[in-house]
Order: C-alpha cells, then structure tokens, then sequence
C-alpha cells in the first residue's frame, strides 16, 4: 500500500471556528437515522405488525362478545373503535421506552458513544436532545402507520384518529425522558427488567386502554392520574371518538400534565447526561 | 429396552445427560441473588388476569367453555393464562437466555471446559426451564383458586401439565436456537410467538373463526396446552386431552432430537 | 495554511487541579506544550495522567488552576477548543452498530463538515491507517488493533491542531504496536501536535520529544526522554539476578560496586557508566549471581528512581 503521510492539512492555531449548538444537534440526530439505516428491519415487526396484531385479537376477537353483552358499555362506541386510539397510543409508549433504554445504556457503558461524541464539538445539550429527538420521531413513524392501519380497518370512529398521532408523541417524550434520565446512572439492564415488569406492564394493562378507568377498584384510581399513561390514552381517544367537547377541562389537563411530563423528562435527561459526561 | 436404546441415540442423553443437574444447580446459583427477576415471571399472568379477565371481563360476560357451556369470562381466560405464561416463560430461557449465555456472557465456554458435555447444558437448560414453570404454575394455581377460578379437583393435573407444555416448548426453543445466527433472527420467534399468544383460543373461543380456520388452530402447539389447562382446570375430561398430551410430548422430543443433532455446531463452535 | 509560528504554548496549564470530591486526582501541575511537539505522560495506573487529559480534551471541569488550549479556556469555549481537537480515549468510543467508514462520516458531520467532505475524508483516512478494505464491515469483528487504528482515523477527521491519545497502545500484541508507532510518528514528522500518556517505557522513548513524569497526582520530573535519563540515571545499568534467597544474604557486599544500587524483589540493580566493569567488580567480591545483563539506562530506571518503585506493582 502506496501510504506515506496521512491526509492530514495544518491548519492556524488561532483557525477556530464558532458554531451554533443546534448545529451539533443536527449531527447528533443525524447518527440516530444512520443507526436506524441498518437496524430498521428488526423493528418492524415489534413496531408494525405486533400491534395490529393485538388490534385484531382483542378489538376484533373479544371486541365481538364485548359488543354482544354490554353494546351500551362505552358509550355506545363498537369496543374496536374505543379500542384503537389508546391501544396507538400505549404502543408508542412501549416502543418509546425502549428506545428510552438501550441506546442509552449503550452510549454510556456498552460502546461509549456518547463518549465519543463529547470529545467533539457536541455539547450534553445536543447529545441528550438527539437522542430523545429521535424517540420522538419513532413515536411519529409507529403512530402515523398505526393511525393509517386503524383507518384501513374501519376502526376509526371519526378522522380525529390522525390527532392521535400527536398525542402519541408528546406522550413517548413523556415517558421517554424519565426512562433516559434514570438509564443514565444504569450500568446493566437489570433494573429495566424490573421497570419492565413492574412498571411498562401494568400501565399497559391497567391504563384505561382495554376498558375504562372507572371499572379499577376505587383505591387504584387515583394512580391512573399520577401516572401519564392513562393521560395519553384518555386524550387520544377523546379526539378520535370526537368526545373533547363533553369534559373539555379533563383533556385540557390531560394535555397540561402531558406536557409537563414531557418537559420535566427534557430537563432531566438533559441534567443527568450532563451530569455523566462532565466528570 | 431396544425402544429405550433407539431413544438414547437419538437424545442428548447419550452425550452425558448425567451432569445436567450441574447447570440447574448454577442456574440456581444466579437467581440466588436475583430473586426479584424470578418473582416477576410470577406476576406478568396475574397483571394479565386481573385487567383482561376482571377488566375486560366485566363487559364480556359469560363465553362458550370447552363443552360448549357458558362459563364467565374469568374462568375462561385463567388456565389460558397459565399456559401462555408456561410457553412465554420456556421460549424465554431457552432462547433469549441460552443465546445470551452462548455468544456473550460465554457461560457455557466454562462450563465446557470441565467434565460436561454439550448434553449436559441442553438438558439442564431445559430442565431449568421446566422447573421454573412449575414454580410459576403453582403460584398461579393457588390464586386461581382464592379467587374461585378453580371448578374441579382435576386442577392438580394442571401443575404437571403446564410442566409438559414447558418441556415442549424450551425442547423446540433450543432448537430454534441451534440455528440462530445474531438478534436479528429473534424477530422470527417472536413472529411466531406472538400470533400464537394472542389466536390461539386465549382470549376468545376459537367458535369465533370459521370452521376451516378453527381447525388450524386446534393443531397449533399452544392451543393444546390452552385446551389441555382449561379442560383440567374446569374439569371436563375426554379423550382429546390425551391427543394434547401426545401432541406435546412428541414436540418435546422431536425438539430434543434436533438439539441432539446439532448441539456441537451450537455449544462447540 | 501555515502553522502558527509565534511563542504561544498551544496548550497551557498553571496549577492546574482536579478533584473528585475529597479525592485529589491532578494536584497543582504546571505544564506548556509548544506547537509541533510531541508530549508524553508518563506514570503508573492512578497518576492522574487520564485526569489530566479528559481536562486538556474539555471533557473534565477544571476544578482549580490555569488551562488555556490554543489560548482559550475550556470551561469558558470546551466546544469550539474540541473542535480543534482529536482525541484517542483511553477506552475505544466506537459506534458498533454502524460500518468502519459510517463511524468516519458521522463523526465528521459533529465537526460541521459536509456530507462529500466527510466521505473523501473518510476514505482517505481509512487508507491511511490501512483499513480501506475494511470500510463497509462491523466495528465489532475487527482486531483490538484495528479499532486503535479505525478510533486514530477518526481522531484525525478534523485536520486537529492537537491530538490526544490515552494509553494508545495499551493492551495491543507487539505487531499492532509497532504499526501504531509508525502511524504516529508519521504524524509527528506532518507537524501534528501530540500529546500521549503511556506507562510504556519504550513508548515514550519512541514517541515523545518531551515528557513529564506523573506520580501520585504530581508532576514528579520533566524533560526530554535523554534528558531524564542524563539527570537521574546513569549510562549503563548492571542487572545481578541471585538464585532465590541468596539476595537477602549479601548486606554490606554491594556498597561501592557503582554510582547507586537499586534492590529489586528479584534482582539488583547497578548503576554506573561502565556497567562490564561493576559486573567484574561483583565478581572479584566473590559474587556469584545466577545471571548477569548489562544494558544501556532507560526511562525505567528513571522512574524508578524518582517514585522509589517498579511500574510492575
């Protein structure tokens, strides 16, 4: 191999150039897409198919026998179309968590690419918000073609359907920037397991997605309000069914604690990542 | 006795099953410290019966049981519970695990370099995952019956059962496993566990599908264990259980054998 | 174009500390380093040599003291300072779910260039540090060498003023090694400003133009590697390795045999400027060791000397 020197130009010491940090920001979003490039195909069938999957055992399959014996249970709404926006919205949500958690852990203890990217121009703020930048447009790509399924199947009671979609993604900022910020002291997948288990799952199962909040226990009620999933749920079906106007204070509120979950994990996760980088 | 012979051929058991054992008691070993991961297996078909069979429940009403009889909606979906979570709970640790330990924790590249043998690690694996299950069956046995969900003493038999539908399905999963290349290829269990999770008679009688389909999902694996569970726990026995029973026990040991056959291209790379 | 000529030390460090808490990891180091100079650190694991250099790389708040970096205070400017920057961290920083060259371009788009110049740059370093076949594979699979190699390329995407590298052959197989030496030292001769640690002798003497000796968070000696050797060794070294508990019966026997004596566990060693003629000298005491090396000084024995023990321990 012909190598003599390296492609290597010196430049003036005093060559230093200013740069905005949004500009490192970009970069930083950028390398989410690169990732996302050659992994994509591994995530299509949690992100796509599993859902619709779900959509058509328990909306369609016991939709059919929840419809049979209580038509007026909902509202009078086919349980499918009740169905479908929360279950687009608590899908988001998991799939948001997991973005929240591996490439996390990854870049501070797996790889270190986070590392790597702070001994460059990039700033905590541009790492942090990369990342958590990309997990909203996850939620955006896995709400839009699930919103687009949902229509497919007739089982979209009005076009508000669509609102669901950001709604999901306020709603993954929501989770995802808690889930990143916590990830960050992490150095195995040990506690995520348990997050998984005790956390995810039940919110999952118990969040207003497969039948009303007023059918918990009274005593596990005022849960759903502490945690933002139900929230989500709540908003998402009420735009879709087209219900905003009847409690037009609850969405309003849901929609505040939407967003201060959101900015709350914003903050955090950028505090932590700070926090570990700048040792 | 020449049966016993063929089968010893053909099962790892021939490669040194004897010390299995020694992997079961590492694995116990793990969780020995990691106790909360093994308790939260234990809780994953609880949360599912309290929001699908009392939540979801409550606006179902009564569904067709195994004789055609109405029967709540609770009493249905329990025993269907049990053997997703036996299946889950196999696939898991005989998949996930085992690959995780092979190709990054380099657990067996140890275990390898001593007395053991690559059927030594399969079976004890596998044995792993069986009695995992049965400590989760009889948790979820005993809340089943507080809570009433129990109509007859055959419900023992769902214990072993559900041990069966283990054995089965970590047989197949190791299978599956031998012939993994990276994470990528665990899409495809998951492409198969999932449908199977949730069509095959779990959440809703399988009545609902055409004739032609319903009789699909009768040969599916996880239906027999679903079939075989409900009909044990509700007490309605006929001689189809025992074709659950055979179905089963034959996919273990065909899972066996093809660990058998490929278990050095698996463990000795 | 060209390089800055004028006296300003390219990086400049006055007191400079750093503490984690109670722990005092750099204690009130004074250190320049010029423009084209090769710089080492050289000390044992715990030195605070790591800790001088995530500090120098912007990476690591300063806690007390001056640092200026091309004349900037990193606290104040740590991003534009990086971006003049390039840095081979102690542990590799590579993206393993991207290709060789993607790791390449990705990391040149944070310094702000172009997709094309990314690419160009890209490949024209892959060719350098010779993994040009290796562009479109896995960082994964590669040899720990080649991601040394693949992580020097990277460093030297942004035609850096200074470049920083931390321990950059620790744990590579002499080949790898040598390769890497050669890559530097190419460097050095284009004017790129180094600045290493290492705990390799041999290294530092291959390498550095000047260096500083780094024990327990303090600068402890400075100079060039001969300079060193000049100042606290002398020419020639005799090693008298005895069989096993012969040593501890020979009190009062090696005095005078050179200019110092260092007693080792496992052997002596004598300093002097003609080390055959010490070795003659034990043996006409009626010494008789298992074997005996005579060998020129080196930084070993430099360090040695200075914090009274082996960088074995």
């Amino acid at each position: 191999m012909a190598v003599s020197g390296a492609p290597y130009r010196l430049r003036s010491a005093g060559d230093l150039p200013r740069r905005s940090p949004l500009a490192g920001l970009g970069a930083a979003y950028e390398h989410m897409w690169l990732i996302y490039r050659r992994t994509w195909r591994g995530s299509i069938f949690g992100s796509f198919v599993q859902p619709v999957l779900f959509l058509l055992a328990m909306g369609v399959g016991l939709g059919t026998y929840v419809d049979t014996a209580s038509p007026d249970a909902l509202g009078g709404v086919p349980y499918i179309q009740w169905l479908a926006p929360a279950l687009l919205v608590s899908t988001v949500m998991q799939g948001s968590v997991f973005e929240a958690t591996f490439p996390v852990l990854g870049g501070f203890n797996w790889d270190r690419r986070y590392h790597g990217m702070y001994a460059t121009p990039l700033t905590p703020f541009a790492i942090a918000f990369g990342q958590l930048g990309w997990v909203v447009t996850r939620a955006l790509m896995v709400a839009s073609i699930f919103a687009f399924v949902i229509l497919l199947f007739g089982a979209a009671a009005t076009p508000g359907i669509v609102l669901a979609i950001p709604v999901a993604m306020l709603t993954a900022l929501a989770f995802a920037g808690p889930v990143a910020a916590f990830m960050s002291t992490q150095r195995d997948t040990a506690a995520f397991n348990s997050i998984w288990r005790f956390g995810v799952t039940p919110l999952f199962l118990f969040s207003g997605t497969f039948f009303p909040i007023d059918r918990l226990p009274d005593f596990l009620q005022p849960i759903a309000w502490v945690l933002p999933l139900w929230h989500g749920v709540d908003l998402a079906r009420a735009l879709a069914l087209g219900t905003v106007g009847q409690q037009p204070l609850l969405h309003l509120a849901h929609l505040v604690i939407l967003l201060a979950g959101a900015i709350v994990g914003l903050v955090a996760t950028y505090v932590m990542f700070k926090r570990k980088l700048e040792r | 006795m020449t049966a016993l012979l063929a089968a010893q051929r053909v099962l790892p058991i021939g490669l040194g099953g004897r010390r299995a054992w020694l992997l079961i008691e590492r694995n116990l070993f793990v969780y020995r410290s990691g106790w909360l991961v093994l308790l939260s297996g234990f809780f994953e078909p609880l949360f599912y019966l309290l929001s699908i069979g009392f939540g979801i429940g409550g606006m179902v009403g009564d569904v067709p049981g195994p004789n055609g009889e109405l029967i709540p909606y609770a009493v249905f979906v329990a025993p269907a519970l049990l053997a997703t979570a036996s299946m889950n709970g196999a696939i898991a640790e005989s998949t996930f695990n085992v690959f995780f330990k092979l190709n990054y924790a380099k657990t067996y590249d140890a275990v390898l370099s001593t007395p053991m043998a690559p059927g030594d690690v399969a079976l004890g694996e596998i044995g792993w995952a069986v009695i995992r299950s049965s400590l989760y069956a009889i948790g979820f046995m005993v809340v089943i019956l507080v809570m009433q969900l129990v109509q007859s003493p055959w419900a023992v038999f769902a214990i072993p059962a559900a041990m069966l539908m283990s054995f089965a399905f970590a047989a197949v999963g190791m299978a599956a496993t031998t012939f993994m290349r990276s994470w990528q290829d665990f899409d495809l269990i998951n492409i198969v566990i999932m449908p199977l999770f949730l069509f095959s008679g779990t959440f809703f009688p399988i009545t609902s599908y055409p004739p032609a389909l319903q009789l699909v999902v009768a040969l599916t694996p996880l239906y027999q264990g679903v079939d075989l569970l409900r009909s044990l726990i509700l007490g309605h026995i006929d001689a189809t259980l025992l074709f659950h029973v055979v179905y089963l026990v034959v996919m273990g040991l065909a899972g066996l054998a093809v660990v058998a056959r490929r278990l050095d291209r698996l463990l000795l790379k | 174009m060209t390089p800055d000529e004028s006296p300003t030390p390219l990086i400049h460090a006055r007191g400079l500390t750093k503490k984690f808490g109670e722990f005092t990891a750099v204690d009130a180091v004074d250190f320049d380093v010029a423009s084209g100079e090769s710089f080492g650190f050289l000390g044992p694991n715990g030195a605070g040599k790591t800790s001088t250099m995530r500090m120098v790389g912007c990476v690591s708040p300063v806690t007390a003291g001056t640092l200026r970096i091309l004349g900037l205070d990193p606290n104040v400017d740590g991003p534009r300072i990086r971006g003049r920057l390039g840095v081979v961290p102690q542990q590799d920083t590579l993206d393993t779910e991207l290709s060789v060259r993607d790791n390449l371009v990705i990391y040149a788009r944070y310094f702000g260039m172009s997709h094309a110049e990314a690419r160009t740059k890209a490949d024209a370093l892959l060719e350098f540090v010779q993994l040009a076949e290796r562009a479109k594979d896995k960082v994964e699979p590669l040899s720990g060498g080649m991601k040394r190699r693949l992580t020097i390329a990277r460093a030297l995407i942004n035609d850096p003023s200074i470049l920083l590298l931390d321990e950059p052959t620790t744990g590579l197989d002499p080949q790898a090694r040598h390769l890497l030496w050669d890559r530097l030292y190419r460097l050095k001769q284009q004017g790129v400003t180094l600045v290493l640690t290492t705990h390799y002798m041999d290294e530092a003497e291959q390498l550095c133009d000047r260096l500083v000796v780094m024990d327990k968070a303090r600068i402890v000696a400075e100079g060039s590697p001969l300079q060193l050797i000049e100042r606290y060794s002398t020419r020639e070294v005799t090693e008298l390795r005895f069989a096993v508990g012969v040593q501890e019966t020979l009190d009062g026997q090696l005095e005078g045999l050179g200019e110092r004596i260092e007693r080792l566990p496992d052997r002596v060693l004598v300093y002097s400027n003609d080390g055959e003629a010490a070795a003659a000298a034990a043996n006409q005491r009626g010494l008789r060791p298992e074997t005996v090396l005579v060998r020129r000084s080196s930084l070993e024995d430099v360090f040695l000397r200075l914090t009274g023990r082996s960088l074995v321990d």
